[in-house]
Order: structure tokens, then sequence, then C-alpha cells
């Protein structure tokens, strides 16, 4: 069966090299996917509060929309939106009263979410459905002797009841970097807190862990740093220009979407990495080593 | 720093406002400090993860409304993760910013940011942050 994919909004302008990488890789591994319509803003933070059920409005949604394109499962490759949209669902489908509450606001609407909508993240899709090894025949441009440190940051693996690895030392980004050829380092930092948000209005917060956690990947021989989340990839990448301000002995290192390594494996054209939307960038290692 | 512990303070509705917004026990917690040895910012923190909590339960509601920590937490559940109680601390923290925020008190001034500071950040960074610290 057809499966929905949900972009939001990051991954239609900062974060385009995420999703043109995203559809040139599954395109090459021959899985159809077909952008929702209509979709809307996922609400990018699942609420916390116990009785904030507004803001569960905006996610439910988009699941309608799923039921309305006569599928029930949906993709996602934002960190954020994954989390916002699969706590969400998990929530009215454990608490029917709140599905019928939400569903009442959404009185217009031609169909009433029932809780049916399975929400993916793209790399549950490919370990479970498309499966590493099938993916290992499919790699045309092997990248050896890249060494990468995978980062997971907070939302993909966390809580424990919505992630799909580990809570604190997942291994699924790793183990499909060494099935494209490359060479995982496994660093202390993988799931430590980019600070998120906090890159609004408190930049020297974000300067700060991002020194930490790219000192520590590149202390351990990380050549570049693979991302899954827009917002870890702006921190991570954009804010290294406050961080060599703060730290002048800071040294530069690109970030890629894993989607981006994927996409030079597969073999897909330059043009799909969308190179020119890093601040750093990451063309000189990519051509030291061959592969562009 | 000074403490004045009441009773009037601990059976005030700022503690049940608390766990009701939370959703979470606060008498669970048994001060182990794993949330607080965890968390990547307790450098920038004024009153730590446990603290938050140990004052929660004793209705410090003052300290708290006006402690910098409480817009420190991004919210990455590390804290949840280890918690040997099955506490969500991260939850107890947002109740603390819902109190202030359901009063309009926003912690972030959009108005006051500048074009290069808003227009900078991708989307997901602005709408997160607005869904934050705003009301």
């Amino acid at each position: 069966m057809k499966i929905s994919y949900y972009p939001g909004c990051t991954l239609k302008n900062d974060a385009k090299n995420f999703e043109d990488s995203t559809l040139c890789s599954l395109e090459s591994l021959g899985i159809e996917v077909e952008e929702l319509p209509r979709w809307n803003c996922c609400g990018t933070v699942f609420s916390l509060s116990t009785d904030d059920l507004i803001h569960h409005v905006a996610p439910i949604r988009n699941l309608i929309r799923v039921k309305e394109s006569n599928s029930d499962r949906m993709m996602t490759l934002c960190a954020m939106c994954y989390n916002t949209l699969k706590r969400a669902n998990e929530r009215v489908k454990s608490d029917p009263e709140s599905l019928d509450k939400i569903n009442d606001f959404m009185y217009r609407e031609e169909v009433e979410y029932e809780g049916d909508v399975k929400i993916f993240h793209l790399l549950e899709l490919l370990r479970d459905e498309v499966k590493f090894e099938n993916i290992a025949d499919k790699v045309k441009r092997p990248l050896k002797n890249l060494k990468i440190a995978s980062y997971y940051g907070c939302l993909l693996v966390r809580p424990k009841e919505i992630g799909f690895d580990d809570v604190e030392n997942p291994t699924v980004l790793e183990n499909l970097m060494t099935v494209l050829g490359a060479t995982p380092v496994d660093f202390p930092y993988k799931t430590e807190c980019c600070a998120s948000y906090q890159t609004v209005d408190k930049p020297e917060i974000v300067a700060d862990r991002t020194y930490h956690i790219l000192t520590s990947a590149q202390e351990l021989g990380a050549e570049v740093v693979a991302v899954s989340c827009p917002l870890c990839a702006f921190n991570l990448d954009h804010r290294q220009k406050e961080t060599v301000q703060k730290y002048p002995e800071f040294k530069n290192i690109p970030i890629l979407y894993f989607t981006q390594i994927l996409a030079v494996a597969l073999g897909c054209p330059e043009k799909s990495l969308r190179l020119d939307l890093h601040y750093v960038n990451p063309k000189p290692i990519l051509k030291e080593k061959g592969f562009i | 720093m000074r403490i004045n512990i009441s009773k009037s303070k601990i059976r005030d509705t700022f503690v049940v406002k608390v766990e009701e917004i939370s959703g979470q026990n606060l008498l669970a917690c048994y001060q182990c400090g794993k949330c607080s040895a965890g968390c990547p910012a307790v450098s920038e923190m004024d009153i730590l993860p446990n603290q938050i909590i140990r004052f929660a339960q004793l209705g410090l509601k003052d300290e708290l409304l006006q402690s910098k920590s409480i817009w420190i937490c991004a919210s990455c559940f590390t804290c949840n993760a280890r918690c040997p109680k099955g506490i969500n601390i991260a939850e107890i923290i947002e109740a603390v910013r819902q109190i202030l925020l359901r009063k309009r008190e926003d912690h972030l001034k959009i108005e006051k940011l500048s074009d290069s500071e808003k227009e900078d950040v991708p989307p997901i960074a602005m709408v997160s942050s607005m869904r934050k610290f705003t009301s």
C-alpha cells in the first residue's frame, strides 16, 4: 500500500536538502511515497500539559488527511514532526475521551479520526521494511574511508513509547552508515540535546552545546556528522559561526542529513544534495574522497 | 539562599496546579539527583531539576516562577528517561511554565527580536520557540 509522506514546514525551505536527497534515495530504492495533500503544521512540539487538547488538533488533522487520501500509513523525516505526530496519535489512541473532544472540535471535517493511522520515521521504514541488507545491494558508491559520527538528538529516540531504538544508545544510524560502506564513529554526545529552539533568543547556549558535541565527535575521528532533524542541523551547522566566535580553537566540521549520505551512496545526482544550503561546505570532503 | 517553609505554602493551589497540569505525583520523588546529574542544561540553571521538584513539593511558588531554569529546559527528556521512579520531570517544568504563560506572561518577546534574528533561523525554530515561550 502507498505511504503518505508528511514533509513539515522546514523541509520545504531551509531543509530542502533533506527532502530532495530523501526523494531521490527513495526513488533509487524503488519506494513510492505520495506527499500528503493539504498537510498543515504539526505544532513542532508535543503539548506536555494534561489538559491542553487544543494543541493536539493540528497533528490529528493531518492524520485525517491521511485517511482522506485512502492510506493508513504516514512517513515523516523531521524528528520534531515525527515526535509530535506520533505522540499525539498515541495520546488519542490511549484516551478515547480526548479523541472524541478533538473530533468534536473538528466537526467540519468529513472524516472522523479513529486512531488508526500508523506513523513511521523514514529510518524505521528503511530498517524494518526495506531492510538494510537490500539497501547494501543498491549501493553504487560505497563511502569508503569516510568517518561519520551519527547524532540523534532528543526527539527521535525519546520518550521510549514512541522511539524506535534505545533511548540513550541508539545504533540505527550507525548501522545504516556501515551498510553504505562508511566507518561509523561512536561518540558520547550522540543523544545530548543541541538546545533546540533556544537558538532563537539564546544562541550562545547553542554555541556551547555545538562546541561540546562536535569537538567530541572530532576528537574521536569524525570527518562529518550525520543528523536527522532540521533544527539539530541548523544548530550544529549554522551555529558553528557563533561557536568559532566563542571558541576560536574550534574547527569547522560539515553536517549532513543521513539522507544526503544515503543519496551519495545510491548514486543520486549532486543537485539532489542541495549542498548550497549548508553553512560549513561539505563539498571539499566529499570531493577529496571521490564521492562527487 | 534562605528559604521559608510553611504549611500554607505546601497547601497552596500552586502545588495542586503543578500536579494537575503535569499529571505527575510530586511526592514520588526521593531526591536521588539522577535528573540533575544527566541534564545537559544544568550549567545554565539556577535551580537544578531535582530542586525544582523539591521546591514544587514545598509550594515555593515565587522561587520557581522567577527561576531562570524553567526557560532553560528544552524538554529533551533525558531526565524522564533516567528517573528511577518514572517521574516525568520535563512535564513538571512545563507545568511551571504554563502557570506563567496562562497569565499571558510570555518569556519570548517577539517584538524585541531583530529582523535578522527572525530571518536567520528556520521556521521550525521560530514555531517551537513560540509554542514553548509564548501564550
